[in-house]
């Protein structure tokens, strides 16, 4: 039976490795993400779970021993934040370059120095090019679902990448929220066993990642770009497979909020994407047509959903919780890049917002929203980009 | 599978990752830029096998009668058996240019 639990969001992601039979997890505590790993210990401890826990010395070590887990044939997971996702980089490409549908929490937390625990996305998006696939949570129940979503989205066979879920710490981590655990049959069913396309094996060996010369390693890169291209046209495939069965639905690649007839559209990630839900509301209110749209997936980039999402607006205004420097904010980068050849593109700000887990309220939204209104109404951009609420 | 001589064409040929099975010389004989060419000396050895542990490269072998055999085709000449025979029964030959 279904049932709702009130926990932290931490817990919830690892009640969802649980739900998705998770076979082996290796982790190193990190804030904000060892809420995740140590009730996966106790549970595992408990019995409660049937998986091999492995401890090791380093979120390096940990991917390491994801891959070769996941080599094996058995479903893994793993979960990190900042630095010890950044320890892991050199793995991360190992793990995609392998093709190993490893799933990982990421509880996003700023990179230091300044040394800082708070919530940004410097650490998943300095990952964008290592192949993984970045999902993005603005609720609880999106990131127990997302996790299970992202098993079978991994492991199909047209796409075998490993895949982060990304949620921003404490605002999600360790917020409590009611969620609905489905019943572990049905998610059995949308979720069968791991059917490996290979594995290792004593007795039909099998060298894997081997040296790959300039003959053929282009070959295997366009492979990955390949299944990109398969995963964003599965995500939202298995997003409304994932409705049918539970109800839930997240938008797919991007969910969008009174996004019909608008003039100025609002573009972010993550939690942020559920406080603008009241600022446009009450722009909506005072007569301004503006819509919401959070982009659920970084990589694959929905640069076609982008495009169509465009047509007919006058202004974007994008909202990155972090900052490439010497450039902009990556979304903001990503939606001129997708509307690129467009007739008509509407014009484009953007923010920069909520970095080192400043509060971004929905007031701040609100006046984002409002002085991209004027720079619309004006016909130009005076700020290309906004550091928003910056103390001078 | 497999990216040895002949086995792939194009990509659509290609698993999605890069996979071998272990095959005795896949891509050649990798021995053929080897500078000095061990040699053991079959009177002095005493088949302790130091020599077999110790090659990096896999490539001594063990005779029915547990005699080290080495496989020039692969051998590197890195002379490790060399250093490591407690008998002093392998020599370091210069190979001809
Ligand atoms: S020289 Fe090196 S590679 Fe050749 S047999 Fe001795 S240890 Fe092995
Ligand atoms: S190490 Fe020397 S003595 Fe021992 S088996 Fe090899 S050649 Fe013979």
């Amino acid at each position: 039976m279904a049932r709702v639990v009130i926990e932290m969001g931490n817990y919830i992601a690892s009640y969802a490795a649980k739900a998705a039979r998770v076979k082996v997890v290796a982790a190193y505590p990190i804030t904000p993400q060892t809420q995740i790993v140590e009730r996966i210990a106790e549970l595992v401890e408990r019995g409660e779970m049937d998986a091999e826990y492995v401890c090791v010395e380093s979120e390096h070590s940990a991917m390491v021993a994801c891959i070769a887990a996941a080599a094996l044939g058995v479903r893994t997971f793993t979960a990190t934040s900042a630095h010890g996702l950044t320890l892991m980089h050199e793995a991360l490409h190992w793990a995609a370059g392998s093709r190993l549908p490893i799933v990982m929490a990421v509880v996003n937390r700023a990179m230091g120095p300044g040394w800082n625990i708070w919530p940004d996305f410097s650490d998943s998006l300095s990952q964008r090019d290592t192949g993984w696939i970045q999902f993005y949570c603005a609720d609880s129940q999106e990131i127990f679902d997302t996790i299970i979503q992202a098993y079978k989205l991994c492991e199909d066979k047209r796409v075998l990448l490993p895949a982060m879920v990304c949620f921003e710490g404490f605002v999600l981590s360790h917020t409590s929220m009611p969620v609905t655990i489905p019943d572990q049959g049905d998610i059995d069913e949308f979720l069968p066993p791991y059917d490996p396309g290979w594995t290792l094996d004593v007795d039909n060996p099998l060298s894997h990642a081997t040296i790959t010369p300039p003959e053929w390693y282009m070959e295997f890169r366009y492979l990955i770009q390949e299944a990109m291209e398969n995963a964003k046209r599965l995500i939202p495939i298995v997003d409304e497979e994932y409705r049918r069965m539970f109800g839930f639905k997240h938008g797919g690649l991007i969910e969008r909020y009174r996004c019909e007839d608008a003039d100025l559209i609002l573009m972010t990630m993550g939690v942020m994407g559920s406080e603008a839900k009241l600022a446009v509301d009450r722009l909506r209110n005072d007569g301004l047509n503006v819509g919401l749209a959070r982009v659920r997936v970084f990589r694959p980039f929905p640069k076609e959903e982008i495009k169509g999402l465009a047509e007919g607006v006058r202004m974007i205004a994008t909202v990155d919780r972090h900052t490439s420097f010497g450039m902009e904010g990556f979304l903001a980068t990503e939606v001129k890049a997708s509307l690129y050849g467009s007739k008509n593109p509407p014009l484009i700000a953007g923010f920069i917002a909520g970095l080192g887990g400043r509060d971004v309220t929905f007031h701040d939204i609100e006046s984002m929203m409002r002085k991209a209104w004027d720079w619309m109404e004006e016909g130009k951009v005076e700020k290309e980009v906004e550091w928003v609420n910056l103390r001078w | 599978m497999g990216l040895g001589r002949g086995a792939s064409r194009g990509l659509r040929d290609l698993p999605p990752t890069i996979l071998s099975s272990p095959k005795v010389g896949s891509v050649g004989r990798t021995g053929s830029w080897r500078l000095s060419r061990p040699v053991i000396n079959y009177d002095r050895c005493t088949k302790c096998l130091l020599c077999w542990i110790y090659c990096p490269e896999g490539c001594i072998s063990r005779a029915e009668d547990e005699k080290p055999i080495i496989d020039y085709d692969y051998c590197k000449g890195c002379g490790i058996c060399a250093k490591e025979c407690p008998m002093d029964s392998i020599l370091m030959e210069m190979e001809e240019v």
